[in-house]
Parts: structure tokens; C-alpha cells; sequence
């Protein structure tokens, strides 16, 4: 991946919480219309990175270039607004929010560079919240809840989104769901960095991974790469 | 039959200002998680700028326009306020957030003062409302019904702006979780601004619409946000509909409280807001909230023992004050005694904040109970001083212990409030209580025994009890019970994971605490020879905390410098300017602004880098500081 073609480009990234460091020189880059896997077992720093990325850490040093233009001094705000939309692994819905408020609090401008996103075309994306707009995200289902926190931030109408541990406390049917709803916002044209602790759900969307293990990037490679190196997968991933 | 109607309406009517005042608390607290001390201090404003522009303009238009105006000009200077100052300190430990607001009440006291004179006004009844209603043959002022149907106007007006506008569904989700708001593209700056703006907008217009119906004074701004806190936490911080059902309960209490005993009201609101907090400790309509930063001062530094250099020095200093009768003339040496005073109070206040992390905002009702406990053991029994001077602690030792029980059942700014709002109502208890405690008029005639009438020889008692309960404290706090307290201040769970209770803990610290406030209080006492009400307010509360975040809240002995520097500064203060509380306050804000570790914590943090290569040789290894501590 050359880096003028890309979408997002991360290089020697330290993070901290207080005066912990958890990221170690971690570096890795999204092309455009991409979809990347970041791996990692539980406490990898996978969260972290993409808090990073956001700056909801502490204190970040290091290059994080997006659209070729360095965005680790913005705050938070306005890196979203720069088309980078954050689906953390907590799913974070505003309980006492319908489903349409959360859609309305992720709602910006339409951007020249991405997909535009308007509630019916997520209500047809994901056809079960057409069915509870007025319910309150805290009395929705995981599965229903992650798929609003998607819909959320495609409000913002984002050219890279990152989605953390999107299958996680998933039922397999809600997985499938959720590979397709990806699947189709790659048709989009949308980059995508996901995060996952093994392979299971990453192999079905990805073009190519990274693997976190404490703080540091240990393998770089294609998906088919990563499958076919058993010793790799054994050493840095969750069964 | 009637009169208990007519009384309901007259709640209903008081309920109207309070839900104003206190919704616009609840609704910045929400979003910006700022405790503003300075509402009432708006709320007062809003008053006196309505009375200003009520006398300019003429008839009901002219009317309603000053009270609307008027709380429009109050919330822009609410902005200005929020642009400012609190914009810097939205990042601060919340003890920090609620001084310096309270900070700014003190100076908006002074400039109330400046601006409309030290006299009462009396606003103009509104024009075609100054009539009365008759309701079962009693009359109600038409006035009061124009409140009545405002309150819930007001409260569906809210709900349509926070539910039906973009704006209100931000603001909420807001309330709910802020970071991921701003993850989602929304500048909070201007949020938290326009969030703010409104708050002051309804408490300022809650003030405007009281000049009709009472005074415009001086007080305004401290009596309100008493009931505002009590309101709010019986509601549940944050929710707009929990500010309204708590306002209504409040002032139908005061309202049927005053038919059975004047006076009695306050007990029962005080009975009330205990009831509900130990039933529901986050108020009828609130969630628990995840209290910010708790520890005040990240360059907290191991506690340890005194080097033997040290105990020689502090022996000095003690030396040195036991001397000074030989030095300073009867003036100064009841200044002496004052500042020795202070240090008690401090230090009581310092164990429970910097070892237990309860920060008190109403630790004048211990230091006020145990000066009312003396002086009524003396009037009213006659007791001698020495007899006396166990009344005192015993008093505050109970008034900490009924408190207390309520107290640490909660934590962070509920706590803060709480406290607050139990000094508040002791303090209003010994004002309104006229038969036992002389109200306004005070008790006189305190004076000591014959033996310690002479001002060395007073000021010889307060030294050795200073130096006694200073030891003491710092003695338990490095005793495994100053351990235990610790361990539930930086860890709740793995201390109670060990079998230390959290509330049982803290419990005994706030009664230990409120002892030695107690006891300075009786000597306080004696000192003055009298006792008025504003013992137990809320500046004598601030004074305390302002003595120890000074000396940084970390050491016992910052909090005796404190105590020192602060009690001279401000005596010298009262005798230079007649702007003290301006100054006063301008100085709380710029020390928070300026330095959030405290004074003596952030010049240590600057000085004890270089102190500590000096005295440890380059590479000479030193034991963590910590077991050495355990064995102590
Ligand atoms: N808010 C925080 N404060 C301090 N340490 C944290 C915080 N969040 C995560 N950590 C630590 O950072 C490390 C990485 O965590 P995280 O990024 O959540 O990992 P992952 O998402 O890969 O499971 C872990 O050791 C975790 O304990
Ligand atoms: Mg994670």
C-alpha cells in the first residue's frame, strides 16, 4: 500500500493513560475502500488504538495521518467531522434516546467524498430498527444496540469507519447480518478498520490484518497470509 | 378545610422560583458535570436587575419586559462567566469547580453591594396581578396564581426544547455521555456554553419573578441555594422532571410545616431529604453518577512518618509559639489564639478530606455546634469552661454523627451538597431557634475561667489544645485506621474486597472530624465571649476548605500553614478594604485557575524534585517509602 494512496496512515504511535503507556511504536495503514482487520487477545490494545486515533486517550505522540493530512493535535470533534466515524466496542447508544434521537445526534452535513446517510436508507440496511423508532436504546437487545451504534455513526456520513469488536456478544445469526451490513457499506465506498480477537468473523470482510499483542503491531499481512500461518495465529490470537 | 387549600396554593407558588432555580442547576450539572455554587448568586442578580428595570419601565408591558430582560442580561453574563472561567476548569476535581463558583458569589455579593446599596428594595407588584382571588372564602394574591400555572409551563417548555429541537436531543445525549458525542462530530464548547446560558436564564428569571411578592436582599443568593441543593439531590441531578416533583415537595413542606410550628419546617425538609436519599441515595429521577476526578492533586506524595530532623523543627515551632506571649500585646495574642483556632479547624477538616476523600462543603455545623454547645452550657447550666470545653466536642461529635449517617452513604459532589445543606439547616435552626439560641442577637457572656481569662494564659489553652488534637489526627492517620481509610479513598472495591466497609469507615472519620470541629468551635466560644449564627454558614465552611486546599490538601502540615497564612491574610484583609469578599473571591478563583494541586502542594511539587536529589546521593538506592510507613 503506498502511502499516497492512503486512506489512513498511522506511524510510531505511543499511547498513554495517566502515566501508563499502553501503544508502543505502533504503525499501520487503511487504503481507500479497504476493510482492515486489527487483532489482538483481550488487553492487546486494540481500544485503545482506536481511541487514539479519536483522541479520547490521555496523551498520543506519533503521526496519524488521514487523507494526508495530520490529525493528532485535532480535537475530537473535528476529526469526526473529517469523515472518521467511531463504533466503539461498548456500543455506547444514549439509553434514554429513541432509536431516532441516537440516529439525529450522529447526524452532520453530507460530505463530497463519502456515501450520504439518511435514517430510512439505515432502517433498510438494517430492517430491525425500522421496526422500533421510538423505542429507547436502553431497552434494545446487544445485537439490536450494535446495529444502531453503526447506524449512528454512518450518520456522520464518514469516509473510514472504525469499528471495534463489532461481533462481539453477537448471536451467529446477528453476525451474519452484521458481515452483510459491512459487506455493503464497503460497496459504499467506505474504508473500514475493524477489530477482533481471532479470525472467525474478521476473515469474512477483511482484505488484509494486523496483529496487536501488548501494545505492539506483531504481523502485518493479507488475510490469506494470516490463515495459512498457524504458529502466528496459535501465538497471538484467541481461539 | 380552606386554609389548608390556601396553603397549598402559597406551596405551589414557592414551588415555582425553586423549580426554576433548581432545574437550571440540574440541567448544567448534567451536561457540563459542574456543581455551580454561583446559581444563587444569579438567581439574586436576576432580582436586583428586575427591580432596577421595573423601575424604569412603566405599566404591565413595561413589567414583564424588565423581568424578561433582566434574566436575559443575567444569563449573558452567565456566558461570559462560562467563556471565561469555567471553560478552564471543566478538567478540575469538582471540589475545585464548586470553589471557585463559589468564588464568584462572593464577589458578586460585594458588587450587589457596590451597585444597589446595603438596603432592602422592595420591587413593584405586578400591574393588574396585585389583586387577590378569593378561593373558599380566603384570599389568594392573583400573583401567586400566575406562578402556580408557570412552574409546569415552564417544565413543559423544557421538555419540548430537550425532546422536540436538535439542540435538546444533543444536550441529552450529552447528559448521558459526552465523549461520544464529541466522537460523533458535536463541538461541546458551544453545548456546554449554550447549556450554561440557559441554566442562568431560568434561575435569573426565577429571581425576576420573586420581586413582587418579597424583598430584594443581600441573602438571597445563599438562602436559595441551600433549598436548590436539597432540591436537587431529593430529585436526582440531571433531571428536570425530578427538580420539579422535589420543588413542589419542598415548599408544600415549608408551607404546611409553618401551619403546625414555625421553624419546624426546615426539620421536617431536613427528615425528608433523609428519607428519600437513604431510600434512593441518587434522588427520585436520578442515576448514579460516575464522579470525574476524585483525588485532588496528582503529585500526591507518600505519606511518611517525621525524620528526626523534622520532629526537631516542628518542636521549635511549637517552642517558638509558646513564647510569644512574651512578645505580642493582648491584641496579638488573640490573634494568636484565632489562628490557633483555625488550625484545629483546618486539621479536623484535612483528616476527613485528604485521608477519608470526603470533601465537606458544611464542616462549619460541627465547628457552630460545638461553639452553641459551650456557650449554651454555660448559660443555661452554668457549667464552668472546662466543663464547657467537653460540651463543645461532645456536640459536634453528635451533629456529626447524625449527619454523618447520612452523609457517607454518598460520595463525590452528592456528599459535598449534602453537608452543605445540613450546615445550612443548623445554621438556619440557631437563626430561627430565637428562645434557645438568641437568633440574630447571639449568645453573650461566654468567658473563660479565671485562670485562663488573660490573654496569654487563653492563648496558652488554645496552644496546647491546637498542639494535642494536631497530633492526635496526625497520629490517626498513620495508624491502621488511617490505613483503612485510605484504602476505601483510592480503592472502594479492593478495600471492601478485604472486608473494609466504605461506610462504616468513613463514618468514624466524619465523627472524629466533627470532634476536633467541635472543639475548636467551644474555644471559639470563649475567645469571642459570644456566639452569633454566622459560626455555622456557609463562608465559615468555605474558610475551612480555602486552609487546606491553600496548604494543598495532601499534608497535615499544609493545612496548619494554611490555616496561618489564611486566617492573617484575611484579618488583615477585613481591616484594609470594605471590598473583602470581592478580593476574597477574585483570589479563591485565580488560586484555582492558577494552581489546582493547592499552594504548599504545587511549590512542594516544584521544590521537592531538587530536595530530593540533594538529600539522596546519585545513585544510593532508597527503600520505597511505603513499607517503612506500615510498621510506624
Ligand atoms: N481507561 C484506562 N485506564 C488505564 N488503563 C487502561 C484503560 N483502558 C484500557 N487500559 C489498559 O490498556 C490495555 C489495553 O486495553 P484495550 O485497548 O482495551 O485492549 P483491547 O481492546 O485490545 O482488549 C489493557 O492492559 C488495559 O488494562
Ligand atoms: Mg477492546
Amino acid at each position: 500500500m503506498s502511502a499516497a494512496s492512503a486512506k489512513l496512515e498511522v506511524a510510531a504511535l505511543n499511547s498513554f493513560y495517566g502515566p501508563v503507556q499502553i501503544l508502543f511504536d505502533v504503525g499501520f495503514s487503511v487504503g481507500r475502500g479497504e476493510v482492515v482487520a486489527l487483532l489482538g487477545r483481550n488487553g492487546a490494545g486494540k481500544s485503545t488504538t482506536f481511541k487514539s486515533l479519536m483522541g479520547l486517550v490521555d496523551r498520543r505522540e506519533g503521526a496519524i495521518r488521514f487523507e494526508a493530512e495530520d490529525i493528532a493535535r485535532l480535537p475530537t470533534y473535528e476529526i469526526a467531522r473529517r469523515g472518521l466515524g467511531y463504533v466503539p466496542e461498548d456500543r455506547r447508544v444514549f439509553a434514554e434516546l429513541t432509536v431516532e434521537e441516537n440516529l439525529e445526534v450522529g447526524r452532520q452535513p453530507a460530505r463530497g467524498d463519502a456515501a450520504t446517510w439518511t435514517p430510512e436508507r439505515l432502517y433498510a440496511l438494517f430492517p430491525n430498527l425500522a421496526e422500533m423508532r421510538r423505542r429507547p436504546g436502553g431497552q434494545m437487545s446487544g445485537g439490536e444496540q450494535q446495529m444502531l451504534t453503526i447506524s449512528r455513526t454512518l450518520m456522520g456520513n464518514p469516509s473510514l469507519v472504525l469499528l471495534d469488536e463489532p461481533s462481539e456478544g453477537l448471536a451467529p445469526k446477528i453476525i451474519e447480518q452484521m458481515a452483510d451490513a459491512i459487506l455493503a457499506m464497503k460497496r459504499e465506498g467506505l474504508s473500514i478498520l475493524l477489530s477482533e480477537q481471532n479470525l472467525h468473523f474478521a476473515r469474512l470482510i477483511s482484505d488484509r490484518a494486523y496483529i496487536l499483542e501488548k501494545g505492539r503491531i506483531r504481523f502485518s499481512g493479507t488475510v490469506a497470509e494470516l490463515e495459512a500461518n498457524t504458529a502466528v495465529r496459535d501465538q497471538y490470537l484467541a481461539v | 378545610m380552606a386554609l389548608y387549600v390556601v396553603q397549598f396554593l402559597t406551596g405551589l407558588a414557592n414551588a415555582s422560583s425553586l423549580f426554576l432555580a433548581a432545574c437550571g442547576l440540574s440541567v448544567i450539572f448534567g451536561v457540563t458535570r459542574i456543581v455551580n455554587f454561583a446559581h444563587g448568586a444569579f438567581y439574586m442578580l436576576g432580582a436586583y436587575v428586575a427591580y432596577s428595570l421595573t423601575q424604569r419601565l412603566e405599566g404591565g408591558l413595561g413589567f414583564w419586559a424588565g423581568i424578561l430582560v433582566a434574566a436575559a442580561v443575567v444569563a449573558l453574563v452567565g456566558a461570559l462567566l462560562e467563556m471565561s472561567l469555567l471553560r478552564r476548569i471543566y478538567r478540575a476535581p469538582e471540589l475545585f469547580q464548586l470553589l471557585a463558583t463559589f468564588g464568584v458569589t462572593l464577589m458578586v455579593e460585594d458588587l450587589v453591594h457596590l451597585i444597589w446599596g446595603p438596603q432592602d428594595l422592595v420591587g413593584p407588584r405586578a400591574p393588574g396581578l396585585d389583586g387577590a382571588v378569593t378561593v373558599l372564602g380566603l384570599p389568594v394574591p392573583t400573583y401567586d396564581l400566575l406562578l402556580i400555572v408557570l412552574g409546569p409551563l415552564v417544565l413543559g417548555a423544557l421538555w419540548l426544547l430537550m425532546h422536540r429541537t436538535r439542540w435538546g436531543v444533543l444536550v441529552r445525549a450529552a447528559t448521558e455521555d459526552r465523549d461520544m458525542v464529541a466522537a460523533l462530530g458535536v463541538n461541546q464548547k458551544w453545548l456546554f456554553t449554550g447549556v450554561f446560558t440557559l441554566g442562568i436564564f431560568l434561575a435569573a428569571f426565577g429571581g425576576a419573578l420573586q420581586i413582587p411578592r418579597t424583598a430584594v436582599t443581600h441573602q438571597m443568593d445563599l438562602s436559595i441555594i441551600a433549598e436548590v441543593f436539597v432540591v436537587v439531590v431529593i430529585g436526582g441531578l440531571g433531571s428536570i422532571t425530578g427538580a420539579f416533583l422535589a420543588a413542589v415537595l419542598i415548599a408544600e413542606l415549608n408551607a404546611f410545616g409553618i401551619l403546625v410550628l414555625p421553624g419546624i419546617s426546615l426539620v421536617l425538609m431536613f427528615l425528608v431529604m433523609a428519607v428519600v436519599l437513604v431510600i434512593r441515595p441518587w434522588g427520585f429521577l436520578g442515576k448514579p453518577i460516575q464522579t470525574g476526578v476524585k483525588t485532588i492533586g496528582e503529585a500526591t506524595r507518600p505519606w511518611r512518618p517525621w525524620s528526626p530532623a523534622t520532629s526537631v523543627l516542628v518542636a521549635a515551632a511549637i517552642l517558638l509559639a509558646a513564647l510569644m506571649p512574651l512578645l505580642l500585646g493582648s491584641y496579638g495574642l488573640s490573634v494568636g489564639a484565632q489562628i490557633l483556632i483555625a488550625v484545629v479547624f483546618a486539621v479536623s477538616l484535612q483528616f476527613q478530606m485528604s485521608t477519608g476523600g470526603l470533601d465537606s462543603f458544611g464542616h462549619a455545623a460541627y465547628f457552630g455546634l460545638g461553639a452553641y454547645g459551650a456557650a449554651l452550657a454555660v448559660e443555661w447550666s452554668g457549667l464552668p469552661m472546662e466543663a464547657a470545653l467537653l460540651v463543645g466536642p461532645l456536640a459536634g461529635l453528635a451533629g456529626a454523627l447524625v449527619f454523618g449517617w447520612f452523609c457517607v452513604r454518598l460520595s463525590g459532589v452528592y456528599f459535598a451538597m449534602l453537608t452543605l445543606a445540613f450546615a445550612q439547616i443548623t445554621w438556619s435552626v440557631a437563626f430561627q431557634w430565637v428562645e434557645v439560641t438568641g437568633g440574630d442577637n447571639g449568645i453573650l457572656g461566654v468567658w473563660p475561667s479565671d485562670w485562663a481569662s488573660s490573654p496569654a494564659a487563653f492563648y496558652w489553652l488554645t496552644l496546647a489544645v491546637a498542639v494535642v488534637c494536631v497530633l492526635v489526627l496526625r497520629h490517626l492517620v498513620f495508624s491502621p485506621f488511617g490505613y483503612r481509610l485510605r484504602a476505601v479513598r483510592d480503592s472502594t472495591v479492593r478495600a471492601e474486597a478485604i472486608g473494609i466497609s466504605r461506610q462504616r469507615t468513613q463514618y468514624v472519620a466524619f465523627a472524629v472530624s466533627g470532634t476536633a470541629a467541635g472543639l475548636a468551635g467551644a474555644l471559639f466560644a470563649f475567645l469571642k465571649g459570644s456566639i452569633f449564627p454566622d459560626v455555622l454558614s456557609i463562608p465559615t465552611s468555605i474558610d475551612a476548605l480555602v486552609m487546606v486546599l491553600l496548604g494543598g490538601v495532601a499534608t497535615v502540615s499544609g493545612s496548619v500553614v494554611g490555616a496561618i497564612v489564611y486566617t492573617m491574610a484575611s484579618i488583615w484583609l477585613m481591616s484594609a478594604t470594605d471590598l473583602s469578599r470581592l478580593v476574597l473571591g477574585a483570589v479563591i478563583v485565580f488560586l484555582v485557575v492558577a494552581f489546582p494541586q493547592g499552594i504548599v502542594g504545587s511549590l512542594a511539587g516544584l521544590v521537592a524534585g531538587p530536595l530530593e536529589r540533594w538529600r539522596r546521593p546519585a545513585g544510593a538506592a532508597r527503600p520505597v517509602a511505603l513499607p517503612a510507613e506500615g510498621r510506624q
